[in-house]
């Protein structure tokens, strides 16, 4: 099992993280909503549960609660430009289809 | 694929339904939209990298659609050619009256006969400055929404801390025009002290230098509990970075025989002194370059140092100082009290305004954060707490009233219902009765400002409170309910309480006061401290006179046959026509005196009415019944 993080996506949650000053690692995750039947999560962690999967690429500290786990797995975090907006993306290998979006997917 | 931020523990948004917001700087020379993504508030950038945009409207036309306009430095560079139809520095037109406004501006300001509000006659139609800055808000709502990747859901607004009613109510409107949800209006010192997180640092005096290019402000803000205080705020509405610009140029143009310079030749001086002035606050020395004829070629070079560059400007910095001195005094602060400098406006970044900032204050300013960028990085912060993107504990940020609000009492006299420096949102009532038997009607006139004579404070509303049941002076209650919203904004109700009728307003006043008018008020309350007190003591006396006479007269019509001699009748006629006349003085001494002397002329009578009185009760009552009555 492995998430990975792309060199833009390291170099922007290491930032984000120093200038909340706070928390060390990132928390990944799915929801059970949204349009197409699952949603991601990205949070700041401030704690580490007991049962959660801890990764960690290019020096940043990423977790995983164990029933996200199955349908993020192989996921390559990335940072990236859309005109002027820019934010991080999912490139989850499980993913069947998603909505329009791609805010949620389907598994 | 859409793009995510990272948000706080828990506080991860389900699909499409993410609570965008955003913070406003809207500034007299430019505007800027920032916005808190991952955690991080930064200022958002146009597709060419450009963080400001200029408050500069060109009106093309109308359509159906609204106004056709050009927004920004495209608008910037049109002006030199289409200056009646280029609407610079609305903002020092928001809010404000015709008077406030014709004597010093280039544009041609109309005011039809039922509205207030003066509008610039253009090409695309007659536009007001709400207008003007919607068409601002709109470019910078629909930059945030390209970056956000979805509609705004509120934005925090930016105002200058001496704005009034009317100027914060317009600022809101030109939000409403631009389709914004205003989550709040906060003060300009309020959102800077925010982005560099004073508000959660030490409770103290903190002093927010703003030399932005067009306009300064000093304010000194008192943080505690959370709350910032507006103590003091100073400032000039004609001195900024272009006053700089304009020294250089000056001295090019004497270093380089210029004389009467053409449009493009003052274009480009103008341009080559702004160059300059970045330059050397980085640098010891930049060359300047100017073509003074393209025909004939004829051009100058020139070097400017560090050095000199200082010598021009120091008197323009100089002159920051003295109200800086006086917002000090205002605000009865020492130096030593100071916790932070912060540095605000472009203008700040010149190496010679930081140290005699510094030197002045005797600490060392803030200059981390970009000063372009702090008043709308923390109008960021604060719009993210607002909208609801942070765990609950995080504080919300509270303002105050930057004047006190109260309401005209007899005699031209104001009552002030909320006092300046109170903490909104705020609620406040008073209750206040009938001056005349028999009074149904109560007229309400709302003021703001510190002085005690309406002639001297600043009328915000009228409205009436009818259907009052008559009563005798004195019995109705009225209550009178002053509330202020968070964005600075008043409502006031009046209830009769026995019968329950009521009326209320909301005030939305047409037109204000500037910024120096303003300051004036604040400081004439100071300074005329006493003579507000003397004025207040000599309208009190007067009331207290027509109060007797109406008596008295009441009393004369009804008893005035029955228990007074011609001549006794005369004698008190004789002095309350001399009280009236005294009463109509300024000699509170002798009102006072005059009413005495009236008590003791009217003694007699007064005695009479009594016993009349007591005998028309008793008459035809026993003795017994009426011990029996009073156990």
């Amino acid at each position: 099992m492995a998430i990975t993080l792309t060199d833009a996506a390291a170099e922007h949650v290491a930032r984000f993280i120093e200038n909340r000053g706070k928390g060390e690692a990132l928390r990944l995750g799915v929801k059970t909503n949204g349009c197409s039947g699952m949603a991601y999560v990205l949070e700041f962690a401030d704690t580490i549960d007991d049962d959660d999967l801890v990764f960690e690429d290019k020096g940043v500290k990423v977790i995983v609660d164990p029933k996200s786990i199955v349908y993020i797995d192989g996921t390559e975090l990335d940072y990236g430009k859309e005109g002027l907006n820019e934010g991080f993306k999912f490139n989850n290998p499980n993913v069947k289809d998603s909505c329009g979006c791609g805010e949620s997917f389907n598994v | 694929m859409a793009l995510l931020q990272i948000s706080e523990p828990g506080q991860s948004s389900a699909p499409h339904q993410h609570k965008l917001a955003a913070g406003i700087d809207l500034g007299t020379t430019n505007s800027l939209v920032a916005t808190v993504r991952s955690g991080l508030a930064e200022t958002i950038p146009d597709a060419q990298g450009r963080h400001l945009l200029p408050s500069v409207v060109q009106f093309l036309g109308k359509n159906e659609d609204g106004y056709q306009t050009v927004v920004g430095y495209e608008a910037q560079e049109n002006a030199v050619n289409d200056p009646t139809n280029t609407i610079v520095s609305a903002k020092r037109y928001m809010g404000r009256g015709l008077e406030d406004i014709k004597e010093h501006s280039v544009y041609e300001f109309i005011q039809d006969e039922d509205s207030k509000v003066p509008r610039i006659r253009t090409v695309a139609g007659d536009v007001s400055a709400v207008e003007v800055s919607a068409e601002i808000l709109k470019a910078l709502k629909q930059r945030a929404e390209e970056a956000l990747g979805g509609d705004l859901s509120g934005v925090v607004i930016t105002v200058p801390a001496y704005f009034d009613d009317a100027q914060r109510q317009a600022t809101k409107d030109a939000a409403t025009l631009a389709g914004l949800n205003v989550l709040r209006l906060i003060n300009e010192p309020t959102a800077a002290a925010v982005a560099y997180g004073l508000d959660s640092g030490n409770e103290g005096v903190h002093i927010i230098y703003d030399l932005g290019g067009g306009t300064f402000d000093i304010s000194i803000l008192k943080l505690t509990q959370g709350v910032f205080e507006v103590m003091s705020t100073a400032g000039d509405s004609s001195l900024g970075g272009d006053d700089l610009d304009q020294v250089i140029v000056n001295w090019i143009m004497e270093q380089a025989g210029i004389e009467s310079p053409s449009a493009t030749l003052q274009r480009q001086l103008h341009d080559k002194a702004k160059a300059a002035k970045e330059a050397l606050s980085e640098q010891d020395s930049t060359l300047i370059d100017i073509d003074i004829d393209l025909d004939d070629g004829r051009n100058w070079q020139g070097e400017l140092n560090l050095e000199q560059f200082e010598k021009l400007i120091k008197p323009v910095i100089r002159k920051t100082i003295a109200p800086c001195r006086r917002a000090l005094r205002d605000a009865s602060i020492d130096v030593d009290d100071i916790e932070d400098v912060v540095m605000v406006g472009g203008s700040t970044r010149v190496p010679l305004v930081r140290q005699m900032v510094g030197e002045f204050f005797e600490t060392e300013p803030l200059v981390d954060i970009d000063p372009d960028k702090v008043v709308a990085i923390g109008a960021a912060r604060q719009a993210d707490v607002l909208v609801g993107n942070k765990s609950d504990d995080e504080m919300l940020l509270l303002d105050v009233t930057p004047l006190s609000l109260g309401l005209e009492t007899m005699g031209g006299l104001v009552e002030k219902v909320i006092h300046r420096n109170t903490t909104i949102p705020v609620a406040r009532a008073q209750d206040f009765t009938t001056f005349k038997d028999g009074q149904t009607a109560m007229a309400i006139h709302v003021l703001q400002g510190e002085r005690e004579l309406v002639s001297d404070c600043r009328s915000l509303a009228r409205f009436e409170l009818r259907g009052i049941p008559p009563m005798v002076a004195g019995a109705a209650r009225i209550r009178v309910t002053f509330q202020i919203d968070a964005d600075g904004l008043l409502s006031v109700s009046a209830r009769e309480e026995t019968s329950g009728v009521e009326s209320s307003i909301q005030v939305k006043p047409s037109y204000g006061l500037s910024d120096t008018e303003i300051e004036t008020m604040l400081k004439d309350s100071f300074s005329h401290a006493k003579d507000d007190m003397e004025a207040r003591k000599l309208k009190e006396e007067q009331v207290e006179a027509m109060r007797v006479v109406e008596a008295i007269q009441a009393a004369l019509q009804e008893d005035g046959d029955k228990l007074l001699s011609a001549q006794e009748r005369d004698n008190i006629q004789q002095a309350i026509d001399e009280l009236t006349k005294v009463a109509q003085g300024d000699e509170q001494r002798a009102i006072k005196q005059k009413i005495e002397e009236v008590d003791k002329v009217t003694a007699e009578f007064a005695q009479r009415r009594m016993d009349a009185s007591i005998n028309k009760a008793l008459a035809g009552h026993s003795v017994d019944e009426i011990t029996e009555g009073s156990k």
